[in-house]
């Protein structure tokens, strides 16, 4: 399967420069962060607003409710660290002092997902979208490329409430484009067809529309939908894909267990019952190697995508 | 300056049994709740609402006020039966406390009663909560201040360090916090479950300027809170010996009212004992 010629960008780059616009617009918004600084170049922000810039150090869970502090003051704070430990070494620090209190915290981390690449397991969070759309009154976003990275970083700062944000260290393919739509809550159709549903988020829209592109060749028309809010859940527009298409296939660089495609299923199933099937990390661990390398290994291609198309296909027209 | 006549310190004490009597009967009429670690800080809360805080009760919002965070979540009888004697909500509706639908939750929500400032429950958060408030209250070059208090069993807790940490860091003078070192947590004797002991050196060596007190002596809170107004470019950590489920005799020193209310017929007792106290300032 031959990848189309997307550009490759870099999420961080995005947040960072989105952030350091964000702050020159509104005062209130400020950054913390936990020794990652550099890496997920919050660093930017540093230099250009140093009193607004908090280096906490490797202490995570102080990093949270400071955050909340400076929340409850009535500034908008920029947490921002690596997945595993902003959303998994934190998780009962995000429940009490940003959820429970529905503070203005936005939790951007990088560093999702598999596609960390040589760091190994301990750096691959599979799990943080899980842990996240669990708990109450938070709002959650997984942006589909760098674009869409930097139009997070401008929507949560615009609302009220607590945000968690997941992006990828790796480079991704941009699919979006600067003059899109964005709206927390909705998702975007990015391609329509009326055989099956392909449901993505993260760097796994980008290897929907090429399994789109795959079945097309086939006969198969199906719909891409970019799922980058996953919390709240664009139900409306899952629902219509069920409806109209009748097969739906998830995808995304995260565990099957909690993840989008339990979201959508649990969905469809309330509303619209409709055959599924999930491409995802399969309740394993990962390991160390090259993004892409791991990408293949646990079955995070367009051509995973393809065959879970065939196999709930299969399902939905069986008499 | 805080006044420190024997009249004012008189009617003090007067306030803080009421917040004692108050506390006991939320208590027994929730038949749950944390009276012992309540009691241990009612003075401390008694002198920080009734002569220190500026607070407005007719506007909890209000954003020049001072915060105070209590990081011990579990003592909120102390808390709420403040704000009420503040007035920042009825007295009657103290014993609604751990009951359905009251505004008065098991452990402080923040956002649904009048005056409450943070959320705290899940120990060891409160600290770190006020190094944001601080932060936010020197960026806007404000006087607002912030008081803090904790539980020795939080200093269990690793944030705390955390918190410590980065309060020193940043010179946070405009925090104060206290620590309730009453010597008893959920399950025994602080020293024996997790040892503390040198904790005045523990905070000296994070750079706070560390104060130890009586925790039941008004005119000793008061110091202690001026000194740390005075003192510039720390933030100050004030060691209140204090005794858990202070002003009954028998729940002084008793593990189990940590987390147990009194009985009918202890609730006359401690109830007389108070008022006794009462008649005699």
């Amino acid at each position: 399967m031959t990848a189309p010629l997307w550009k490759m960008e870099s999420p961080r780059s995005y947040f960072a420069k989105a952030l350091v616009d964000t702050g020159r617009r509104n005062p209130d918004v400020v950054v913390v962060g936990a020794d990652t600084t550099e890496s997920i170049k919050t660093l930017d922000f540093g230099k250009v607003f140093p009193d607004r810039f908090f280096q906490l150090g490797i202490a995570e869970p102080n990093m949270i409710s400071v955050a909340a502090g400076l929340a409850a003051a009535g500034k908008i704070p920029f947490a921002a660290t690596y997945s595993v430990f902003g959303a998994a070494h934190t998780y009962n620090v995000i429940r009490q002092n940003m959820a429970y209190t529905n503070l203005n915290v936005k939790l951007f981390c990088s560093h999702a997902g598999l596609t960390v690449g040589p760091d190994g397991a301990t750096h691959q969070i599979n799990e943080d979208i899980a842990l996240m759309r669990g708990i109450p009154r938070m709002t959650v976003l997984v942006p589909a490329d760098a674009p869409e990275t930097a139009k997070c970083v401008h929507a949560a700062a615009a609302m009220k409430g607590p945000v968690y944000c997941r992006f990828s260290r790796t480079n991704v393919p941009t699919i979006t484009s600067t003059d899109d739509d964005f709206a927390i809550g909705h998702a975007r159709v990015l391609r329509d067809g009326s055989d099956v549903a392909l449901i993505g988020c993260g760097l796994m829209v980008a290897r929907c529309l090429e399994a789109a592109d795959a079945l097309d060749r086939e006969g198969v028309d199906a719909r891409v939908i970019n799922l980058a809010t996953v919390k709240p859940l664009d139900i409306a527009t899952i629902d219509r894909a069920a409806r109209e298409t009748g097969a739906i296939v998830t995808a995304e660089e995260h565990t099957v267990v909690h993840g989008i495609g339990a979201a959508v299923a649990s969905a469809i199933a309330e509303n619209h019952p409709t055959p599924i099937a999930m491409v995802g990390v399969q309740d394993v661990f990962g390991e160390s190697g090259e993004a892409e390398e791991l990408l293949r290994k646990y079955g995070l291609t367009a051509e995973k995508i393809v065959d879970a198309v065939h196999s709930v296909m299969k399902g939905r027209d069986r008499p | 300056m805080v006044d420190v006549s024997e009249a004012t310190i008189d009617g003090l004490k007067k306030k803080a049994v009421t917040l004692r009597k108050h506390i006991i009967r939320m208590t027994h009429n929730a038949q749950s709740g944390h009276p012992g670690g309540s009691m241990s800080a009612c003075d401390i809360v008694t002198a920080l609402y009734f002569q220190v805080l500026r607070v407005d009760p007719a506007n909890p919002q209000w954003p020049d006020r001072d915060r105070f965070v209590l990081s011990k979540g579990h003592a909120c009888p102390v808390w709420y039966a403040a704000l009420a004697e503040r007035g920042f909500f009825p007295v009657e509706e103290l014993m609604t406390f751990r009951k359905i639908n009251s505004r008065l939750q098991g452990h402080p929500e923040l956002g649904t009663t009048p005056g409450v400032e943070n959320a705290a429950g899940a120990e060891g958060q409160g600290l770190s909560f006020s190094v944001g408030l601080s932060l936010a209250s020197r960026m806007d070059h404000k006087s607002w201040r912030v008081y803090c208090i904790m539980g020795d069993g939080e200093q269990d807790v690793g944030q705390t360090w955390e918190a410590a940490m980065s309060a020193s860091k940043y010179g946070l003078d405009n925090l104060t916090a206290f620590i309730d070192r009453n010597g008893i947590q959920q399950e025994g004797r602080t020293e024996d479950i997790m040892p503390l002991e040198p904790l005045a050196e523990k905070w000296e060596a994070f750079n706070w300027h560390v104060l130890t007190i009586d925790g039941h002596d008004f005119r000793q809170i008061f110091a202690s809170i001026e000194e740390a107004h005075r003192t510039r470019g720390r933030p100050t950590v004030v060691i209140a010996r204090t005794v858990k489920g202070k002003g009954v005799s028998f729940m002084e020193n008793k593990i189990k009212y940590h987390g147990a209310a009194t009985s009918d017929d202890e609730l006359k007792l401690a109830l007389a004992e108070l008022e006794a106290q009462e008649a005699a300032i």
